[in-house]
């Protein structure tokens, strides 16, 4: 039905997004590469050399790295669990019959809304402040020792952050995909005996299984780069006990100047995102056919 | 759907989800009550809940020592201003889409996408030594650019969800009526897109306000937007929970108010569509 004149048009009316998220994505990717191959730092304008692969081997060989590799699979992997496990929790709980659903609703998304600098502040003093914190209090009440949490685990500390700014994402999606749950399915079910354990596992779970895949991939994308949270709370410390990927990434780049290692460094953290962005993009695609 | 039960059942299910409500919800809380507390009552121990002397001191502060407002200026202009450009080109584009798709629209739309996958820290270098050789450092414009790019897949992808779903009949029954296509675009298709229009719209102010990556490597002081003005209070000697929470509090106040209003939608544009 389409004729060939709104066919142009349709075509001019998407170029200025096209051209610009190309070269959205095409610059800054080529300026990365280009920067990767070089012994570039801004102490030393004017001294750039080209050295081939050298800043990869340099980065990856570098201690930190592993460190912060291994940390970021730690952080992600853990709000992942968490917030997987507690958000079919409370979308199980929030999909009951109950007064004022609409009220918990709110109180559930509303850390979602909270700005990560906020919600990290708050927290480390607030709430985790080894003397002066809620969690001391509440520890002294049942007589233990308070935890002294960004000393003593500070990546647990950032874990706990970032679930507690994620959980709404994950029940809110989740509960969206519950109550699209056929209500014939569970009623039929318990007709032919099925007690409520084997109806979660049979029917219920199944049922989450596609809004749990895209909730772990589109939070996987988020949490691989973490950034504010530590910032503001650790600076990446003790050590290099909560520098994830993106932290040293922008150390090398904004503390240490290393124009070349971070240009490398943030190569790879565009690899391993791809890798996660390929399996939810054919999600989507897929969803985009029916 | 929840399933009919029996009235003590529901208040087991009431309680249950109160109490858990309250649990996830109490960070906020007890951030807007450190709020109106003076410095010493927020260090307190024990710490005091509701009896204390509420004070509303530390907002006129916050706003006198460090001029709050024209940190919630700049938030307004970022967040507000490279929401209204991405719409301006998102548009035009996923209108196209959706009405005139080619056999290339599905792999345009993936493709936009996938840049959204890029994580911004792998061009923090060019990026950050553009904006030093352009002079935009710690500047509104830079980041208005760079977050309107950042958003604009999240825009056009939302709209083309909300685009395809206006009946293509209506148009057609505009059309035998004689009805040009300027005409067909204002008085048939603009009533019937507003609300996704709405949605969009608020769903990326909102993520363009809570932005902690972009703004808080390329502004300083100047153009400094709340998140980056929050995060001048994590340095121990500008340690003042008061301050801090009343601070806080006026930064996600008005966003707090457009997300309870956008839940429903930000189901859809935060997964692109894939649930609904």
């Amino acid at each position: 039905m389409a004729t060939q004149q709104t066919k142009t048009i349709g075509r001019l009316l998407l170029s200025p997004a096209v051209a610009l998220l190309l070269f959205w994505m095409i610059v800054p990717l080529a300026m990365t590469i280009y920067f990767s191959t070089l012994n570039y730092n801004l102490l030393n304008p004017g001294m750039e050399t080209f050295v081939w692969f050298e800043n990869f081997t340099y980065f990856v060989t570098d201690p930190a790295f592993m460190a912060s590799v291994q940390n970021t699979l730690v952080l992600v992997g853990s709000v992942l669990a968490i917030t997987i496990i507690l958000g079919v929790a409370v979308a199980l709980l929030l999909d009951q019959d109950m007064f004022g659903q609409g009220f918990v609703r709110i109180m559930v998304i509303a850390p979602f809304f909270v700005m990560p600098t906020v919600s990290a502040l708050v927290w480390k003093n607030l709430l985790m402040h080894p003397v002066s914190g809620l969690f001391a209090w509440i520890a002294g009440i049942f007589g233990v020792t308070p935890i002294d949490w960004f000393t003593d685990m500070p990546l647990f500390s950032i874990i706990l952050i970032v679930s507690w700014q994620w959980l709404p994402f994950a029940a809110l999606i989740l509960l969206t995909a519950l109550q699209s749950l056929d209500e014939e399915q569970k009623e039929a079910a318990v007709m032919d005996g099925a007690g409520p354990v084997s109806i979660f596992f049979y029917i219920t779970l199944p049922h989450l299984a596609r809004p749990i895949t895209v909730v772990i991939l589109i939070e996987t994308i988020f949490l691989l780069t973490v950034f504010a949270e530590i910032f503001v709370t650790t600076g990446g410390g003790p050590g290099t006990q909560t520098t994830n990927l993106a932290f040293l990434i922008y150390s090398k780049a904004l503390l240490q100047y290393d124009v070349g290692g971070a240009s490398a460094g943030g190569l790879i953290a565009v690899v391993i995102a791809n890798i996660v962005a390929f399996f939810l993009v054919r999600i989507v695609g897929r969803n985009l056919e029916a | 759907m929840a399933q009919r039960v029996t009235t003590s059942r529901k208040i087991i299910n009431t309680l249950a989800a109160w109490l858990v409500g309250f649990i996830i919800f109490f960070p906020i809380l007890w951030m807007v009550l450190a709020s109106f507390k003076t410095e010493l009552e927020a260090f307190a121990m024990p710490p005091s809940f509701l009896f204390f002397d509420w004070t509303t001191e530390n907002y006129s502060i916050v706003q006198e020592r460090s001029d709050y407002l024209h940190h919630a200026m700049n938030s307004v202009i970022i967040a507000g201003g490279s929401t209204l450009i991405a719409m301006l080109i998102a548009i035009p584009a996923a209108w196209s889409m959706a009405f005139a798709p080619s056999h290339r629209t599905k792999d345009i739309l993936l493709w936009m996408l996938s840049t959204k996958m890029m994580p911004s820290v792998g061009v923090l270098v060019p990026i950050y030594l553009i904006f030093r050789d352009f002079g935009l450092l710690d500047s509104r414009a830079g980041l208005v650019f760079i977050l309107c790019l950042g958003n604009l897949p999240i825009v056009v992808w939302m709209l083309f969800t909300y685009f395809k779903e206006i009946p293509k009949d209506i148009l057609e029954a505009a059309r035998m009526d004689g009805a040009t296509t300027l005409k067909e675009l204002v008085y048939v298709l603009t009533p019937m897109a507003i609300p996704g229009l709405a949605s969009t719209l608020l769903l990326n102010v909102i993520l363009a306000w809570n932005e902690a990556f972009w703004t808080l490597n390329l502004t300083t002081s100047e153009a400094a937007p709340l998140t980056t003005f929050i995060a001048s209070y994590s340095s121990p000697e500008g340690l003042f929970w008061a301050k801090l929470s009343a601070a806080s509090t006026l930064a996600i106040a008005p966003i707090l108010v457009l997300g309870w209003f956008s839940q429903k939608q930000l189901v859809r544009g935060l997964t692109f569509g894939a649930v609904k």
